[in-house]
């Protein structure tokens, strides 16, 4: 494997981490603040509050690590989406800020304001529409490279039928991987209220989700038929994305084995982004960027990777420590600890 | 806004200082704050005093705040140095990606187990074992700060890479991390960190006592703040010198620039305070005859190099002096207060709890920040022109795009409602909740009186 398709795998997994870890938090957000105008707060609040506040700044930590880590394998993404995305990017900044503060304000500060609840949960849906805007971009077609001068074509990326149905797959991915954990959480916290409430919304929210990912599947075909062909080629990663997706929607409305489902959520995006990201390959940002043109020198590579294994060493043991504390600890669950 | 609004290099500096100029304070009480924690906690044990105990716990929660703003404000500028100055992270990408990534790995490991530490307080039978987990709070906040320093020394001593035609060749990451710049750097940003920290959590305390609380508490927490600040003051002291002999040798540009050292000369005299009149003479300063010598070279006969010998345009502005005097003396404040304290609470019929002593501490906590900011204009403005020094000019890494200045705005919004909330809610939660309140409802003191309520 070259050192290329390392970098990117190495990223890509961080990215699908932070989709997975995200999503749980974004839509928690949401429907924190949904059950709170439908007056269903008190079965709902305690179980997401007793989740999100230990974990929410690993959470940042995901995404950060992603766009060091790009910036680090492949310096030349900094020219090209560093100058074209100043203003989605400030406003995914601002976004992200505005939530981040808020929600510790709200937690430690114990205030338990609406304006709070509102910026918590509107954000939640915002930011992820905001960010898909670079995967949006990395079809082609959305920039102008004139002279060296880089610039976002606003009017190509707001009419896009494909930009737009990049957004709503996001918002619906979001709220259906957040409801199908809140439902594993729920159940394992023995929170038979909660639970109800929850898993109707994975139940209502998996429709959406998959209708919305075959539309934007069709719609890629248009925009980029390269990139098309080749996702065609891995037709049976899709296929195995869209049996681990019936899976557990199966199990959810059966009321089975509630874990077992979400680690089929779980396969069902990491399939789904994976062959969605192999097929993009080379490219980065096509047609101007490859991972071979845009790739660090050699050594700077071997020291990356080099850092990467010591750091998971280091990580992967303390972030087990958090899952059991936190996770996987049936008295913490339940709020005897 | 202002007629500048078409010059994106000078608009994303302004954006560049103004992110960073808030980040720093909450970064700088990260990196501090947790050391303060882990050596209250620690007392707590070791003298089996649950004051202290309560105290490490009242820092936490106040603490966790101000982390949350740092985290947000230090994902806006890491986002923001490729948005900004898309050409400089090119380049720093190839140089410099390693301590970049390192530091992310840092804040992982803080942000894991600061999940741990808050949430486990009372979950374990043992306390020793709740005090271990703030150990990795404290090494991964200070290797962050770490990580991160040395990127900026690579900026102001770049090496470890060959440029070839613009491109740059046989990158060395460890040597291009380990520069000369490094080692007084790194050292001091992170002893001043936990000198700052010290101050503000003994300028709490002070305020405290100063608004007529005897409580026990408050002289404890400004006890053990005051000789931890001496000790850090002492250190920052010494490292602050071998910065300037640093300088000396590797930056004289940027040293004559806080002097106001035109000529190259032997037996220099260190200058204080003062202004600059416009064919550049010193009028109204201190001079202190060959401090500038043994600061910069250990002897009076050392050669300092001056402003003169440099190209007008390579020069930074000469107004850093100001910043480094207030750096330097604040600096020096701090140190006289802290030891005044500990000396006078060593010795056994001396009242080190007095009033002017008090508020003498009360202000050294907004000093100190006000020092941190002086401390990085000087050290980022006195790098002017460069961007990267000597190899990148600062218009070359800037980005090109014509929205800055609308981004500025927004941000100065985000910031002042951030900024006002963080200061708001840490104001509620401690007025709320005082300190005998908290220590009569752990069951730590009987209440005094009878209440109603």
């Amino acid at each position: 494997m070259s050192y290329e398709l390392i970098g990117i795998t190495v990223l890509w997994i961080f990215l699908y981490g932070y989709l997975i870890v995200a999503s749980i938090d974004f839509g928690a957000g949401f429907f924190s603040y949904y059950s709170r105008i439908t007056k269903k707060k008190h079965a709902l609040h305690h179980i997401i509050q007793r989740y999100l506040s230990p974990v929410w700044e690993v959470t940042n930590v995901f995404l950060v690590f992603f766009f060091v880590g790009i910036i680090g394998f492949f310096p030349d993404t900094a020219y090209y989406y560093g100058t074209a995305l100043l203003i989605p990017g400030s406003i995914s900044i601002i976004l992200l800020a505005l939530r981040g503060s808020y929600y510790a304000f709200a937690t430690y500060g114990a205030k338990d304001s609406h304006l709070y609840s509102l910026l918590y949960g509107a954000t939640g849906l915002l930011i992820p529409a905001s960010l898909t805007t670079v995967l949006t971009i990395s079809e082609g077609g959305y920039l102008a490279v004139d002279n060296g001068n880089v610039t976002l074509l606003y009017g190509e990326l707001f009419t896009s039928p494909y930009s737009w149905g990049v957004v709503f797959l996001a918002v619906f991915s979001v709220l259906f991987i957040s409801a199908a954990f809140l439902t594993y959480y729920a159940a394992k916290a023995k929170d038979q209220q909660a639970l109800e409430v929850v898993r109707k919304y994975a139940l209502s929210w998996a429709f959406p989700t998959i209708t919305m990912a075959f539309i934007v599947f069709f719609l890629l075909g248009e925009r980029n038929e390269l990139h098309f062909s080749n996702m065609m080629d891995l037709w049976w990663m899709f296929a195995l994305s869209l049996a681990s997706f019936a899976a557990s929607v199966w199990l959810i409305w059966k009321r089975q084995n509630y874990g077992l489902a979400f680690i089929f959520v779980m396969v069902q995006f990491f399939t789904a982004f994976f062959a969605y990201g192999a097929s993009h390959l080379p490219y980065l940002l096509y047609p101007y960027l490859t991972i071979y043109d845009g790739f660090t020198n050699e050594s700077m590579a071997i020291a990356l990777i080099a850092a990467f294994i010591g750091g998971l060493l280091m990580l992967i043991p303390s972030l087990y420590l958090l899952m059991r504390l936190f996770l996987f600890d049936a008295e913490y669950l339940e709020g005897r600890k | 806004m202002f007629g500048i609004e078409n010059d994106p290099v000078l608009l994303s500096r302004l954006l560049t200082a103004l992110t960073l100029g808030f980040h720093v304070i909450f970064a700088t009480i990260g990196v501090g704050v947790p050391l303060m924690i882990a050596i209250a906690e620690w007392m707590g044990i070791k003298r089996n005093d649950p004051h202290y105990t309560l105290m490490a716990r009242r820092w936490a929660r106040g603490f966790v705040v101000t982390v949350a703003v740092g985290v947000v404000t230090g994902t806006a500028i890491g986002l923001q140095l490729s948005l900004l100055w898309p050409n400089f992270m090119q380049a720093a990408g190839h140089t410099i990606g390693l301590p970049l990534f390192m530091e992310i790995f840092a804040f992982f490991f803080e942000a894991i187990f600061l999940g741990i530490y808050l949430y486990t307080w009372d979950r374990f039978k043992s306390k020793m074992r709740h005090f271990l987990l703030i150990i990795p709070v404290v090494i991964g906040a200070s290797a962050s700060a770490f990580f991160i320093t040395t990127a900026n020394a690579f900026m102001n001593f770049p090496q470890g890479f060959d440029m070839a035609n613009g491109v740059i060749a046989n990158v060395s990451p460890l040597e291009a991390m380990f520069n000369p710049a490094t080692p007084t750097k790194v050292s001091h940003v992170i002893i001043t960190c936990y000198l700052t920290a010290a101050f503000i959590l003994g300028t709490i305390a002070a305020i405290h006592l100063l608004k007529g609380s005897k409580h026990e508490y408050h002289k404890k927490a400004l006890k053990l703040t005051m000789v931890s600040g001496a000790v850090f003051a002492i250190a920052t002291a010494v490292i602050g010198d071998l910065s300037g002999k640093y300088l000396h040798e590797y930056q004289p540009e940027k040293l004559a620039a806080a002097e106001w050292h035109f000529e190259t000369e032997t037996h220099a005299p260190l200058i204080l305070g003062g202004v600059l009149t416009e064919d550049n003479e010193v009028k109204y300063a201190l001079e202190i005859p060959y401090a500038l010598s043994i600061l910069a070279g250990g002897l009076p006969d050392s050669e300092v190099v001056g402003l003169n010998e440099f190209p007008e345009d390579e020069l930074p502005p000469l107004w850093v002096h100001y910043a480094f005097d207030m750096m330097v003396f604040i600096g020096m404040y701090l140190a006289f207060v802290s030891t005044l304290f500990a000396v006078m609470s060593w010795k056994k019929n001396w009242n080190p709890y007095n009033k002017p002593l008090l508020i003498m501490v009360a202000a050294g906590g907004p000093l100190s920040m006000v020092a941190i900011e002086a401390g990085w204009i000087f050290a980022e403005v006195g790098r002017q022109p460069w961007l990267i020094n000597g190899i990148m000019r600062v218009e070359e890494g800037a980005t090109t795009s014509d929205h800055v200045g609308l981004m500025l705005a927004l941000f100065i919004v985000l910031y002042t409602i951030l900024g006002v909330t963080c200061a708001v809610v840490l104001r509620r939660m401690f007025k709320q909740n005082p300190v005998e309140h908290e220590l009569e409802k752990r069951g730590i003191e009987q209440p005094k009186r009878v209440s109603n309520e």
